[in-house]
């Protein structure tokens, strides 16, 4: 990573951790974690699938709300607040820019994710129930929060935070109903309609391999293929989206 | 040799959901020499911001072209040797002013402890070292001014450009940044500044460039450009004498302080040889700043243009 990436991810990480929607969100996520051993005693013999299933749900949950809310806002603001003036005048690439600010909220995402994964594991060994699959399942989270982040940087180069927060979670939404386009394929007669359905399956993100709560709580082994193949699609996924939201800030005027 | 070259430039904007172009500059073309001053001159929303944009590749010309140290400024070598201070200074107002500068020393490629001690040095340079560890939100406008100096020295730049450096500032911190400027050249820097205080132009300048409409309309020394114009000065004398000084207009007497006007050079020159004792002082000589100012009302109302600036539809 060159020295200006690295600067500018810094105060991005900087800017996020004395943002106090961070500290809400985490607070908020911590106690709904800890909520989890009270849930867990309105059920009947499902304790710990409750306290698994919630816990995994609640940084799921609030690691894509900071996602959202801090990405979106992550180039566009610094357009807006005209801060970016005075940091384009120097010598550095516009895509070292998007990559540093991308980079600052990763390592933001970072730290909130291992708070939030440290409470949820204290909460898992008090109980006696701790395993390393649980780890997995976090860090598959994880991975999915690069994604949904590097989708939200994309939205700020071309909009404003309100669209851009929009068009971000409804992603996150069809991310993990891409299934749902197999069936609605088999339904349509149109082969339009048929085309358009298998366009959209193969164009917009994929969130399901991020996804193994369900196996985990269940005690189904994750095969080690499934975090391989998550890994991959990130990388490619990921890595077009933040090419393009490089490109589209390339040629953004700073009016 | 020109460390800034505009040829042509034309710059528009349309509107929202509008086809129509909206052209802020107009065929814009003059260089900037090394080593010179060289003060931007026009009315608000005459296309001086507009132009310092496209300079620093914040912004891409419509037509014509731009070079910045000889390169595209678009491309970050261009902008290696260049500091920028941008009007009304917007920073990252939740860092310290230790931080922001540390942090745009990043940017410029400083490791340490070179770094803490480069930014130590500015922070001393500017009078901000007693300030260092509060935060950027609680500056005055002042303040704000001379970190966004700071920032643009950091890397001891070739060329500095300055949006408005003295809009907003109290008498002192306008002749700080006077002072500034002129240490820069003294210096062997290049300064390129905009602003509408004309005053300051007549003072420091060695040549200036006055954008009317978003056109050039006038390109030279403030001597060339007003020639013909000056020939007014205003001198305060310590003149403790009941009779009128033997040379010059008197516009005001208060005390034993009297406000001339004097016509030409030389007549000037004869007045202060002429204060041979008595207690007769020379106390100031400014040259009548309204010779500039007139300059630029007079190009205005003949491009048929409004005080405040305005744009306009139509070909470039």
């Amino acid at each position: 990573m060159s020295g200006r990436i690295l600067a500018i991810a810094l105060n991005t990480f900087r800017e996020a951790i004395r943002n106090r929607i961070l500290y809400l969100l985490l607070v908020f996520a911590v106690a709904l974690i800890l909520c989890a051993q009270a849930l867990s005693l309105l059920t009947v013999g499902s304790e710990e699938k409750i306290i698994k299933d919630f816990g995994l749900a609640t940084i799921d949950l609030f690691g894509v709300l900071t996602a959202v809310l801090l990405g979106i806002g992550l180039v566009s603001r610094e357009i807006e607040r005209r801060t970016v003036y005075v940091l384009l005048a120097k010598p550095i690439h516009r895509a070292e820019f998007v990559l540093g600010k991308y980079a600052g909220l990763v390592l933001t995402l970072l730290v909130n994710t291992a708070i939030m994964t440290l409470c949820f594991v204290l909460l898992l060994v008090a109980k006696g129930i701790a395993e390393p699959a649980m780890l997995l399942a976090v860090l598959l989270l994880f991975f999915q929060f690069l994604l949904i982040t590097a989708i939200a940087v994309l939205f700020s180069c071309l909009s404003n935070p309100i669209v851009s927060c929009i068009l971000t979670l409804a992603l996150y939404v069809t991310g993990h109903l891409l299934w749902s386009f197999d069936l609605l394929r088999a339904r349509v007669a149109a082969p339009w309609a048929r085309a358009l359905c298998l366009t959209l399956q193969r164009v917009l993100p994929d969130l399901a391999p991020f996804d193994v709560k369900g196996m985990v709580v269940h005690g189904i082994p994750v095969p080690p293929e499934r975090l391989g193949y998550a890994l991959v699609y990130l990388v490619l996924y990921g890595g077009a989206v933040l090419g393009l939201a490089c490109a589209a800030f390339q040629r953004k005027e700073m009016q | 040799m020109a460390v800034l070259t505009l040829d042509g430039v034309a710059k528009s904007y349309r509107t929202h959901l509008s086809l129509h172009k909206y052209w802020i500059l107009r065929d814009l073309s003059f260089e900037v020499r090394e080593g010179e001053i060289f003060g931007f001159i026009g009315t608000n929303g005459a296309g001086k911001t507009t132009t310092i944009k496209l300079v620093l590749g914040l912004l891409f010309p419509d037509k014509g072209t731009i070079r910045l140290c000889g390169k595209d400024p678009s491309r970050p070598e261009a902008r290696r040797r260049v500091g920028f201070l941008p009007e009304n200074p917007y920073f990252h107002d939740y860092l310290t002013g230790l931080e922001f500068l540390d942090f745009h020393a990043r940017l410029h490629g400083f490791r340490q402890p070179e770094r803490r001690k480069r930014v130590l040095e500015l922070l001393e340079r500017v009078g901000l070292h007693n300030r260092a560890d509060r935060a950027l939100r609680l500056y005055s406008k002042g303040m704000l001014q001379r970190i966004g100096l700071a920032q643009a020295l950091l890397h001891d730049p070739d060329v500095v450009i300055l949006d408005e450096p003295m809009s907003g500032l109290d008498p002192i911190g306008r002749r700080d940044v006077r002072d500034l400027i002129l240490e820069l050249k003294r210096r062997g820097r290049t300064v390129f500044f905009s602003t509408h205080i004309l005053s300051d132009t007549e003072t420091i300048c060695d040549r200036v460039g006055m954008l009317v409409r978003g056109r050039l309309a006038a390109l030279g020394s403030v001597e060339e450009l007003v020639r013909g114009e000056v020939g007014s000065w205003e001198v305060t004398l310590a003149w403790p004498s009941p009779q009128d000084p033997p040379i010059g207009q008197v516009l005001s007497r208060r005390e034993d302080r009297v406000l001339l006007r004097v016509s030409s050079q030389a007549d000037l020159h004869r007045l202060v040889g002429s204060l041979n004792g008595g207690g007769a002082k020379l106390v100031a000589v400014s040259p009548a700043r309204r010779s500039l100012e007139e300059l630029l009302l007079k190009e205005v109302r003949g491009a048929g243009a409004q005080a405040d600036g305005v744009v306009e539809e139509g070909r470039p």
